[in-house]
């Protein structure tokens, strides 16, 4: 209990910083790396013809999507001729057709939903130019929405696109990644282009050891929350994850830049509020502000109110998939065995049950999908946890769209106690009218809609049911989990799951892709939708949203939210298995 | 139409930048560093027949980081695994039996009943092996399967009960397997982080060694 304590300080201490270093490239303001950065950045603008014009949200959904169409296209046509191409020493054949639409779907959502396994799907081309290549540039996708859309809630113009885009890559994921990669290195990561190696052991058999350039891609992987292992078995194997170094590494790179946009987020409405305040000074005395005497700003109160309940959820969460885990598996305990150590099956000896469960419910709160035990052998409730934090979908989140569906919860809640205690329903000066509803209904209906619809939809067709491996409850529940996981644009399974097969490629694929964009173009639509309505403001009708009273609302409105929504396919998943084996 | 070829137009020589920098530029560049400084380390942590680390895989008969299927009586034996540790003989390979490097689990459920037949029968075939040992002295590693299926730990505790079995077919001293276990035990990091582990790999290289095999 103790390390996962102290593996979490850890994080809270980096974040604040993190957030402030995002903030100060989301609103352009200098950093002490401008010097290395800024020649860079302008060369880029340079060659790809950015003037960094400010977009509305129309253009820069559009010039996203657009982006992001490109992408899919040169990467689908890499994986395809992936055999033909270089740098391909372990001799791999091209990608089948649904398989290759399904990968790309995955990885350009910032899903990494794989359906392949690395070792012997994909060549070191494919690797680079497809998987690092968009483990990149989706997380820089959903970072430059997330970015726009603060912008938006914060009374700013929404920014540019393509410049967003160049800057969150140049600034933050390369040089992170790259230190990040060191330390897995050091760790005994592999970092080479050659191919893999067949040694002799000392009882005079072969072993195969699978290689690669696996630093590059794990690095990025957590840091863009992308969660595509280079191996099948993801981050259980050794070499992508070989110490309790290299574990709460990992942990920490996956949750620093979503935790970070909660900050950046904070620090954008406290910066406004603190404007206005000049502004305001400066109208009844004309005499220059100083800027700098201001209390030092952690992460703003909008922030921290959102921070917080974005924590108790992840804290409520964790505590139930380690207690559950550390109890263990009935019928393992039923044969006479000591298994005071937890549930080991599927798990790794290096990370045990502390590590294992702290990295479960982070790497699906987080929304990555990396995985450092095998979760289809997660104990009921505790498979039931990351399962749960991929259906509310809010709980940080990754990319940057975490932040943007709790802002949808925070609205609802804002809509549903002006309801109750009639007062006008308004969020940071802004009225919340039917138009906003109508989007956050849309952004919070999709989710179950998909992820219900599309289990149901499974579990009634012969292809669906094939792939199911595992009886009664828990083969419900891998069907949940893997439909939860695409919509949540997570990408870790119940891996027991047959799910290379057309029915499962396709319709996972679709999954993925209406859970990133239809989202991701309602929230901006709700930022530019609120940018253009004229300011409120604050009266004593205003239900305040910065408070302690306002956090445990909203985290009460996401629970209210899920339990309608998703109890009845939990019952019939992991809480009746729980019974099953309990009772 | 003039204007969405010119946005896509933009879009495709975005992504082709992107791609020299995030696909090549980086990775490579990594690769660079961590050939020069890290050699070893970059290359897979192999080791050779003293436990030394080496970068020759002809030296080499295994990786520190990932663990072997060991049959032999005399040697400790790890956890359980799917893909049996990507180790094989020629036959098997020809034969098809293995089919090419991989990695997982088995996959199963909590309630999976084929959980609970392949650890009975592995218990039944452990306790059979290790007459000495009772039932609840086992802990839950040793018959489970890890989730990579390339786990090179144990836990001590499932070192420690194969010590006299190992010793009794080795022919070496209870002593002596003891004195190995616990120099291939590896620590929690700073006594706080991860868990208590026995590398079985080096433990059983250092007893081929003490037995003269090597």
């Amino acid at each position: 209990m103790l390390q996962i304590i102290l593996t979490l300080a850890i994080f809270l201490i980096l974040v604040i910083p993190m957030g402030k270093y995002m903030y100060h490239i989301a609103t352009e303001q200098k950093t002490f790396a401008d010097k290395v950065f800024n020649p860079v950045d302008h060369l880029l603008y340079k060659i790809c013809g950015i003037q960094g014009e400010n977009m509305g949200w129309k253009k820069y959904a559009l010039s996203l999507l657009t982006a992001n169409a490109v992408m899919v296209f040169i990467g689908y046509l890499v994986l395809r001729i992936q055999h033909l191409l270089f740098l391909n020493p372990n001799g791999i054949d091209g990608m089948e057709s649904t398989l290759s639409f399904n990968t790309i779907i995955s990885f350009i959502t910032n899903t990494n939903l794989q359906h392949y396994s690395g070792e012997s799907g994909l060549t070191y081309v494919s690797q680079m130019c497809v998987i690092i290549f968009m483990m990149f540039t989706s997380a820089a996708s959903g970072y430059a929405a997330c970015m726009a859309f603060c912008r938006g809630l914060a009374g700013r113009k929404l920014g540019n696109f393509y410049r967003d885009m160049v800057r969150i890559t140049t600034r933050i994921l390369i040089p992170v990644s790259f230190i990040v990669a060191l330390i897995l290195v050091s760790q005994g990561t592999p970092q080479t282009l050659g191919g893999n190696l067949t040694i002799h052991t000392i009882e005079g058999k072969l072993q195969d050891l699978a290689m690669g350039p696996v630093a590059a891609l794990e690095a990025v992987k957590h840091l863009g929350t992308n969660g595509g292992g280079f191996f099948g078995a993801n981050s259980t194997t050794p070499f992508e994850n070989p110490t309790v170094i290299s574990n709460i590494v990992e942990m920490i790179s996956m949750m620093i830049l979503p935790g970070a946009c909660v900050v950046t987020f904070g620090n954008m409405l406290a910066d406004r509020r603190r404007e206005k305040k000049a502004e305001a000074a400066k109208n009844t005395m004309p005499v220059a502000v100083p800027t700098e005497r201001h209390s030092r700003i952690w992460m703003g109160r909008q922030g921290a109110v959102v921070f917080g309940a974005m924590a108790i959820i992840f804290a409520v969460g964790l505590t139930l998939c380690y207690h559950s885990e550390m109890a263990g598996n009935p019928v393992i305990s039923d044969m006479g065995i000591d298994q005071s150590m937890g549930s080991m099956e599927g798990k790794e000896v290096r990370f045990g049950t502390a590590q294992s469960a702290l990295f479960t419910t982070v790497t699906t709160s987080f929304t990555t999908g990396t995985v450092n035990n095998m979760h289809d052998t997660l104990t009921p409730l505790g498979g039931m946890v990351p399962m749960l934090h991929m259906m509310l979908n809010c709980v940080f989140g990754g990319k940057g769209v975490g932040l943007m569906n709790m802002i949808m919860y925070v609205i609802l809640a804002v809509f549903i106690c002006g309801l109750m205690v009639g007062r006008t329903p308004e969020y940071l000066g802004k009225k919340i009218e039917g138009k906003e509803m109508k989007l956050v209904a849309v952004v919070i209906l999709i989710h179950p809609l998909l992820i219900l619809g599309f289990s149901a939809l499974a579990v009634s067709m012969q292809d669906g049911l094939a792939g199911i491996t595992n009886p009664a409850f828990h083969g419900l529940s891998q069907v949940l989990y893997e439909y939860a996981s695409s919509a949540a644009n997570n990408g870790s399974g119940f891996e027991g799951l047959a799910d290379n097969s057309i029915f499962w490629n396709v319709t996972t694929g679709l999954v993925m892709f209406f859970g990133r964009y239809l989202a991701i173009v309602a929230q901006l639509a709700i930022a530019g939708s609120l940018l253009a309505k004229k300011k409120v403001n604050e009266s004593i009708g205003t239900l305040r949203t910065d408070n302690v009273t306002f956090m445990i609302i909203l985290v009460f409105i996401v629970y209210i939210f899920a339990a309608l929504t998703f109890f009845p396919a939990l019952a019939l998943g992991p809480i009746g298995e729980h019974l099953t084996l309990w009772m | 139409m003039k204007k969405i070829g010119k946005s896509i137009g933009k879009a495709f020589i975005f992504s082709i930048v992107m791609m020299i920098l995030c696909s090549f530029a980086y990775p490579l560049a990594l690769t660079g560093v961590s050939q020069a400084a890290m050699k070893e380390k970059a290359n897979g942590n192999l080791i050779d027949e003293d436990g030394n680390p080496t970068t020759d895989k002809e030296k080499a008969v295994g990786s520190a980081l990932v663990g072997q299927d060991f049959t032999e009586d005399y040697f400790f034996r790890g956890r359980v695994s799917s893909v049996n540790y990507n180790t094989y003989t020629e036959e098997e390979k020809e034969s098809g039996e293995y089919g090419g490097v991989s990695s997982g689990s088995f996959n199963y459920g909590n309630s999976n009943p084929d959980l609970k037949a392949r650890m009975e029968e592995d218990l039944e075939e452990f306790l059979a092996s290790h007459p000495g040992v009772e039932k609840e002295d086992i802990p839950s590693d040793l018959l489970t399967a890890s989730g990579s299926g390339l786990d090179p730990h144990i836990s001590p505790k499932a070192a420690e009960i194969q010590i006299e079995t190992v010793a009794k077919n080795s022919g070496l001293s209870e002593k002596t397997v003891k004195e190995i276990v616990e120099e291939n035990t590896e620590h929690k990091t700073g006594g706080i982080y991860g868990e208590e582990r026995v590398n079985v790999l080096k433990c059983n290289l250092a007893i081929a060694k003490e037995m003269g095999l090597l």
